[in-house]
């Protein structure tokens, strides 16, 4: 068995040390490319959303290195992506690839089926041996997830130009070639030592922009353009609402258990959006008003062409905005969105809330 | 002739070129509309050779601002001070044609924007890039079709007296319906109002969509002209439409105006002179095959010397030292 998974932003820095732990070969595929949707484009549905096409794309991308077992997670409500093993394994049948496909779900609230699923793709019987190794890893993504919030909130401040972009790439580089979750420890340590040393400006008063959306499109930088990178050249302190790491936990133990850690976030979408509707849009409704109370000057929802949780969101947050008067923008995204029109509303979105910020600090001072 | 501190706007876009100048009153003095024909280097620099020898020799640029999709491109051949997206552009210039503007509905050849502003600055806005029906082209397009020169086609809307629906939502339906409608035999006067209509219902439901559109309301865009469309506007939004003076021109407006207000804060300018339109400038692009990403790398050359790069998603080539040693390809 040689397994492999779809790339979701951090998943794969776990997912390698993970099953590198516990002996299991993983091929990760190549991080996601122009190539990689090509492939997916022309297999998939037409108005399938884009994450189905990309993570096709790293399928057969890794079928080509050898692997035969694919691993994906499974149904987060009633939103397509519950849907995507399933329809995944039969589009990569009729491409001629047999592959096996485990996916991460407890049907019918079946735990029992979920923990043997985890033993299979694991390749052992040993539950505690199984446990410990997976609380590892998600402690593994979730310190990556930590660092590259980090390295968001420095890029705005840095003294040196450029300098977290050379860091981010090196940290990217080399997970890649890191080896267990020994090695994985090692390079998290040394990038964030890396970190502590870069020198940053105090004087700077960056905007602060939130991110909110649709998860694969928040944390998969191919696939929204790598917005996090071109708000921080305009000078902005982003933050993202979504972590991959908080996510995995979220559905792989509370989910399944009937459990949420987003109380808070709930709470917040409480006078908008009182119930799940699949997706993330109850998250995104809920980050939108937590972001609008805790003092951001925008706010920025990313939306993969056609997904209905997020439309549905789209059509609430004019409410939010009102209420807070925090601009909010949505930017859908697609394999036919134009970079330079994207561009453009990104300066325009920054210049807005610059020149309303300045305005503000006029009427105070 | 008494000498005059000038500001110069461009707004490169894939359809059209404008250069403007504004005085330091902000008047405009100067202003050229050209067709970019995919050329835009070339148009540019004949634009700006024409727009020298309108000058007196005793005027001094002191700030220069671009805008438009070429923005970046145009701002490495004339040396900008000002490089700011067509959003801001338009807004600047809307705010000083009337200062309590509250909506810019702005229809150009190759996309169509909304602005809202409350008390004096940019609320929210929406950008259309995508669908053709809501764009100049379109409306040139099927003026050529039609068989009508299109600066008669808004004047022809107005004589219609029965109105005829044509389906709006895409430039291919609209099309078709439109011949179909002629095929029908309704007279050309009503189909030319109906497109208006359609396009307008088109602009108000994509582009509009979700946005307070409260009055004053300007109307920019080279498709301002267009009388037809702007009595659909009025029509359908049942408020009076301003058209700005220099309508066609207001994204290089407001970049002039942006040039201004940066000189007055730095007195200084990068504008490389009017010896520019004698250098020779090519854009040279290639696919680096280093990595996966493959990216379409673009080089800017200066009389055969590299003076910038882009494209490359991690920045090996951009961030290079432009020298001669480094030329590829
Ligand atoms: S320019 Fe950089 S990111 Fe782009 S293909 Fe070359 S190496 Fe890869």
């Amino acid at each position: 068995m040689i397994v492999t998974f779809p790339h979701m932003g951090n998943v794969y820095i776990g997912g390698k040390a993970l099953m590198d732990d516990l002996g299991v070969d993983v091929v990760v595929p190549p991080l996601s490319t122009d190539y990689a949707l090509e492939i997916g484009t022309t297999q998939s549905p037409e108005f399938i959303c884009s994450p189905l096409k990309i993570n096709i794309g790293n399928y057969v991308q890794s079928i080509q290195k050898g692997a035969d077992t694919v691993l994906i997670t499974g149904s987060c409500g009633p939103c397509r992506f519950g849907y995507y093993g399933v329809m995944e394994k039969e589009i990569l049948m009729d491409m001629g690839y047999d592959v096996d496909f485990i996916i991460f779900e407890a049907p019918d609230g079946d735990i029992g089926e979920l923990i043997r699923r985890m033993q299979k793709a694991t390749n052992t019987r040993n539950i505690a041996k199984m446990a410990k190794s997976i609380w590892v890893a998600q402690g593994i993504i979730k310190e990556a997830d930590r660092i590259e919030r980090r390295m968001l909130h420095l890029e705005a401040v840095e003294e040196d130009k450029g300098t977290i972009k050379k860091i981010r790439k090196q940290f990217k580089n080399q997970a890649r070639l890191a080896k267990g979750s020994k090695g994985m420890r090692e390079l998290l340590r040394d990038i964030n030592s890396k970190l502590d040393k870069v020198l940053i400006d105090n004087e700077q008063k960056p905007l602060k922009i939130g991110l909110i959306g649709e998860i694969y499109t928040l944390i998969e930088p191919y696939i929204n353009l790598h917005i996090e990178e071109k708000l921080a050249a305009l000078g902005v302190e982003v933050d993202r609402s979504l972590c991959v790491g908080e996510w995995v936990t979220e559905h792989l133990v509370y989910r399944p258990m009937g459990l949420t850690r987003d109380k808070k976030i709930r709470k917040a979408a409480q006078p908008y959006l009182d119930r799940c509707i699949g997706g993330h849009a109850w998250e995104t409704i809920g980050y939108a008003a937590h972001y609008s109370q805790s003092g951001y000057d925008g706010i920025i929802q990313l939306l993969p062409f056609g997904c209905m949780p997020e439309i549905v969101a789209e059509s609430i947050l004019p409410t939010i905005q009102k209420d807070y008067k925090v601009p909010i923008m949505t930017l859908v995204l697609d394999e036919l969105t134009g970079e330079a029109g994207y561009m453009t509303r990104l300066e325009a979105f920054v210049d807005l809330i610059q020149r309303k910020k300045e305005r503000r600090e006029r009427h105070e001072a | 002739m008494r000498h005059r501190n000038l500001f110069m706007g461009i707004d490169l876009g894939s359809v059209s070129t404008n250069i403007l100048l504004i005085d330091e009153n902000e008047e405009v003095v100067e202003k050229l509309y050209l067709r970019t024909q995919g050329k835009p280097i070339k148009i540019l620099q004949e634009g700006i050779k024409e727009i020298h020898k309108r000058l007196s020799p005793e005027d001094t640029i002191l700030g220069v601002g671009t805008t438009g999709s070429g923005r970046n491109l145009a701002s490495m051949i004339v040396g900008a001070d000002v490089v700011k997206n067509e959003i801001t552009a338009h807004g600047v210039a809307g705010l000083k044609e009337r200062e309590d503007v509250r909506t810019i509905l702005e229809i150009g050849g190759q996309d169509s924007k909304i602005i809202i502003l409350r008390d004096g600055i940019i609320h929210d806005f929406a950008m259309n890039t995508v669908c053709a029906a809501g764009t100049g082209s379109f409306l040139d397009r099927q003026a050529a079709r039609l068989d009508i020169p299109i600066e008669k086609f808004g004047q022809m809307a107005l004589k219609s007296t029965n109105s005829v629906r044509i389906a709006g939502r895409c430039a291919v339906f609209a099309e078709s319906d439109m011949i179909h409608k002629q095929q029908l035999g309704h007279n050309s006067e009503d189909i030319i109002n109906g497109l208006c209509q359609a396009m307008v219902r088109n602009y108000l439901s994509n582009v509009g969509k979700g946005k307070e559109i409260k009055p004053p309301i300007l109307f920019q865009g080279g498709v301002a002209a267009n009388v037809g469309i702007k009595k659909a506007f009025e029509e359908a939004l049942k408020e009076e439409v301003i058209i700005p003076e220099h309508y066609d021109v207001m994204g290089s407006l407001g970049v002039a105006i942006l040039a201004k207000e940066n000189w007055e804060k730095s007195n200084a300018t990068d504008f490389h002179g009017f010896d520019l339109v004698n250098v020779k400038y090519e854009v040279k692009s290639f696919q680096c095959e280093d990595c996966p990403n493959q990216c379409e790398v673009v080089q800017f050359l200066n009389n055969g010397e590299i003076r910038g790069r882009w494209g490359d998603r991690c920045g090996k080539w951009s961030e290079l030292k432009n020298t001669r040693e480094n030329l590829l390809a």
